[in-house]
């Protein structure tokens, strides 16, 4: 016996929506194995890392606003996934966002007012969307793989933060502590609840709602459908494929961008070395369990941001490492892009007839076994 | 002609009997039957839907019967997989072709080989193969490069290099020029002698006449007759297929010509790609009222010829390009549109037409930005208008007999004929005033040819100039007022249809008038 992937006539609806679902199931059983081979009691752990996070209301709370940037930076990355542009710089884009929309508070503190607040969003926005532009004009002027320039991208933007909060923007009266002033009054979004939720989440869930709809009813969501699946056919109807680049370059740039500058402005309220726990990259697991679909980008970027919070969970009550958390995102990105072959693949199981032997033994043994 | 006398002494190879193939109620082939002997070309014959490709992909192990058994030399065997299919000694060249674009010749066909054939120096294996066959090949050439003549012989050779018992065609020569017909025929001939047997599939009925010494027809998933098509002229074996006789094209022997709405001078561009074919000097002139036809191999600048015209490619620099009297080269393909031309590009799978996209959406795609005639669309920022897509794609399909499953079936559920109707119908539905259409007919059945062909012709009648591309000598001069020939990239002076005979077209094919016409500019 011998187990094949064979091609489809025609890719499965149904294993399309049922991969995420297969995914997340092999991810928690392997998630459980791995809890046990460490010794700690997988169904515990199990519980407190993924019903736990869901079981008070200020957990609750920290999931949503962990799910706000996943959300937000996710459906620009489904937009660009789905032309076939690969952005893998969100991380990097997110943190030079919030680099711009942070020269608001660090350099015109003085300035208090909704417009500067308005401001550092569209600075945010815009700051993401340069950095992001530097990958598309690299891809259409010369032809470098976009997927290596953004990824490296990333580091610089990095590098270029951690020199600013050391440096020229450090507060000068932080102790010395590597951190911007702290941002105050209309610098900061407006918080509600247990004043952890805030401004950034709503923006998250109308973009979503926004590209939902423009992927499904107008005339750029077809020219990003059709694009992304058959180019020569997006060059007949006239759609210009580095022009598309430079789109979802922008695009994804932008809410990546905004989404960096709402975390500063937002639950961190500063600038400070690290800014975001890899959302950037998390967000294209996001896009990936998502179907590509800004609908379905919410449901995922609230169950990775149950995994930062279950991680924490674990790490608390029975002292395993948060790495545990990127251990759970990488699988579950892993198993879903395995899971993604059965969408064009179905596996089989054939007799072992098949394996070698010339030809005639062959069609004898089949002869032989195959009378059904 | 082979001899036919020593018929009895030749064992069946493969045999299809009593075999069904069910999908839902629908019964795609109802107990066929089919021999097929060694050393023998054997054609089958059938209309678009006929059952002739779920019959044959039953043979090559893509498909399961749904009853009946299929036997192989003599013994009863279940094809599992193409991959078994090809260890049994069953090779297939399918109408699409499977190529990875971005490989070479050589790399492509490397990857479909087992094991055993991928040693040893296969790109000079292929050449002297190739060669050998007569279907001439570069192994290093991109296959995105190449033209679907070229590409077609790619899955040749594939097939050749295993040795096949039994070799499969689907529609063959939809693509070749009638020297590279005949050069395919010596290449049938030769393994047939060697010992091979083909199976036969195509529409050209007199190809099957010329070549194939049995026939099976099938209607409706029906087996309808086994004849030996020597026996049977054209006719007879069009109306076994059609179940009637086929609808023959008509055409004014005088249209009125009026004013030059298409005019390329001297158009010259340098490839793009590394293994495209640069455009030298191309001049032309289309009529209202006219429709010219371009003859030429594949790959002699065809598809470049075509993306210039379109304006995939667009040259705003140049003056080469007028239509409508309108300087057009910086002009894109939308502009080029509203303009009031429309073009039929040679691939409807992937350049026409997208696969898993709806026929609704498959109209956006090359309508979305034509607001020349009263059916534009609506495409306001509050979202595409799907009603009005559904009826124009009930128009459309009501107008030119496009046959689906569904109301709104997606393109890659469409057989060829039925897209290509459907492809060639969304742009004439706009009555264009200039049409540019590539291989109008390539892999088409009869009765589709015919309706496209009569298509063509009436939109030329009411005044509109046409420019086709073909590599069918049948359908040009079944069409054209005016013929050109097309080779390395340079276009022949223009001649009345009545004036050229295929011999002529053959050695301007070749390149006879390349010189000529480079030294008086033409």
């Amino acid at each position: 016996m011998q187990l094949i992937l064979e091609k489809r006539a025609q890719a499965s609806s149904i294993m399309n929506l049922w991969s995420p679902v297969l995914a997340i199931f092999l991810t928690i059983v392997m998630g459980g194995l791995i809890f046990a081979m460490m010794g700690k009691p997988p169904l515990t752990a199990l519980y407190l890392y993924f019903i736990d996070p869901l079981t008070s209301w200020w957990s609750i709370e920290e999931v949503l606003v962990k799910a706000g940037p996943l959300v937000l930076i996710g459906v620009g990355l489904a937009v660009c996934f789905k032309a076939n542009v690969w952005n893998i710089g969100a991380e990097g884009q997110l943190t030079i966002g919030a680099l711009m929309g942070a020269m608001v508070p660090v350099l015109w503190g003085e300035w208090q007012s909704p417009l500067a607040l308005l401001a550092m969003l569209c600075l945010g926005a815009l700051g993401g969307a340069l950095f992001g532009l530097i990958p598309a004009w690299l891809k259409t002027r010369f032809g470098v793989n976009e997927i290596l320039t953004s990824l490296m991208l990333v580091y610089i933007a990095q590098l270029l933060l951690d020199w600013v909060v050391r440096g020229p923007w450090k507060d000068p009266q932080g102790y010395n502590f590597p951190k911007s002033v702290a941002f105050e009054g209309w610098h900061l979004l407006p918080m509600w609840g247990d004043g952890r939720m805030h401004l950034g989440l709503i923006i998250a869930l109308i973009a979503a709602l926004v590209l939902f709809w423009v992927m499904r009813h107008t005339l750029k969501g077809f020219e990003i459908k059709v694009v992304g699946s058959a180019p020569r056919a997006g060059a007949f109807a006239g759609f210009s494929h580095l022009k598309m680049v430079w789109f979802c370059f922008a695009l994804s740039g932008a809410l990546a961008g905004l989404a960096g500058l709402i975390e500063v402005a937002g639950p961190i309220g500063q600038l400070q070395p690290h800014i975001s726990p890899n959302y950037g990259f998390t967000a294209i697991i996001v896009a990936f369990l998502g179907r590509l679909n800004p609908l379905g980008v919410i449901f995922a970027g609230l169950l990775l941001a149950i995994s930062y919070i279950g991680g924490e969970g674990v790490q608390i009550e029975l002292g395993i490492s948060d790495k545990t958390t990127q251990v759970f995102q990488g699988m579950l990105l892993f198993f879903i892009l395995m899971c993604d072959t059965l969408i064009l693949y179905r596996l089989k199981w054939i007799g072992s007839q098949v394996n070698q032997g010339n030809q005639v033994s062959q069609a004898k043994k089949l002869s032989e076994g195959g009378a059904s | 002609m082979l001899n036919k006398s020593n018929n009895n002494a030749l064992p069946v190879l493969l045999q299809v009997k009593d075999i069904s193939k069910k999908f839902g109620d629908f019964y795609a082939n109802d107990t066929v039957n089919l021999a097929i002997e060694t050393g023998k070309v054997h054609a089958l014959l059938g209309e678009n839907g006929a059952g002739k490709s779920t019959l044959v992909k039953m043979m090559y192990g893509a498909l399961q019967p749904t009853a009946g058994r299929i036997y192989w030399q003599g013994k009863p065997v279940s094809i599992t997989s193409p991959a078994h299919a090809r260890e049994l000694g069953i090779g297939m060249v399918f109408q699409h072709f499977s190529l990875f674009e971005a490989l070479t010749v050589a790399e492509n066909i490397s990857l479909a080989l087992p094991k055993s054939l991928r040693q040893g120096d296969l790109s000079q294996r292929i050449a002297s193969l190739s060669q050998d066959y007569g279907l001439p090949l570069n192994p290093d050439a991109l296959v995105a490069d190449l033209s679907v003549g070229e590409r077609q012989r790619i899955e040749i050779v594939r097939c050749l290099l295993q040795q096949p018992k039994l070799l499969i065609m689907d529609e063959p020569t939809a693509v070749l020029t009638p020297q590279e017909a005949q050069g395919l025929f010596s290449t049938l001939r030769r393994l047939v002698k060697e010992g091979c047997a083909v199976l036969y599939i195509s529409h050209r009925l007199e190809e099957v006449k010329q070549i194939c010494h049995d026939a099976t027809i099938l209607r409706h998933g029906k087996l309808v007759a086994q004849v030996d098509p020597q026996l049977e002229t054209a006719a007879t074996l069009a109306q076994l297929m059609v179940g009637a006789s086929v609808h023959q094209v008509s055409r004014d022997a005088n249209g009125q010509m009026g004013d030059v709405l298409l005019s390329l001078y001297l158009l010259k561009q340098v490839s793009s790609t590394p293994f495209g074919v640069d455009l030298v000097n191309v001049s032309l002139e289309v009529k209202s009222g006219e429709i010219l036809a371009i003859a030429g191999v594949a790959g002699n600048g065809q598809s470049e010829l075509f993306s210039v015209i379109s304006g995939e490619e667009c040259n705003p620099s140049k003056d080469y390009i007028a239509l409508l009297g309108q300087v057009s080269d910086g002009l894109n393909i939308n502009q080029r549109r509203r303009l009031g031309a429309a073009f039929v590009a040679e691939e409807r799978m992937g350049h026409g037409a997208v696969e898993h996209l709806s026929l609704t959406e498959n109209i956006l795609l090359s309508r979305h930005a034509c607001n020349d005639t009263e059916s534009s669309l609506n495409l306001g920022w509050l979202g595409i208008d799907r009603q009005q897509l559904m009826q124009l794609n009930e128009t459309i399909s009501a107008e030119y007999d496009v046959r689906k499953s569904t109301q709104d079936a997606t393109a890659g559920s469409l057989s060829g004929g039925n897209l290509q109707k459907f492809v060639v119908g969304r742009e004439l539905n706009r009555k264009p005033k200039v049409l540019v259409i590539n291989q109008p007919t390539w892999g088409v059945d009869a009765g589709a040819a015919a309706l496209i062909r009569q298509a063509v012709i009436d939109l030329s009648r009411q005044g509109s100039a046409i420019l086709i591309i073909s590599q069918d000598l049948d359908e040009i001069f079944e069409l054209a007022d005016s013929i050109a020939v097309m080779s390395r990239g340079q276009l022949s002076s223009t001649y009345a249809a009545e004036d050229l005979s295929r011999e002529q077209i053959g050695l301007m094919m070749a390149g006879s008038h390349e010189q000529t016409d480079r030294a008086t500019g033409a």
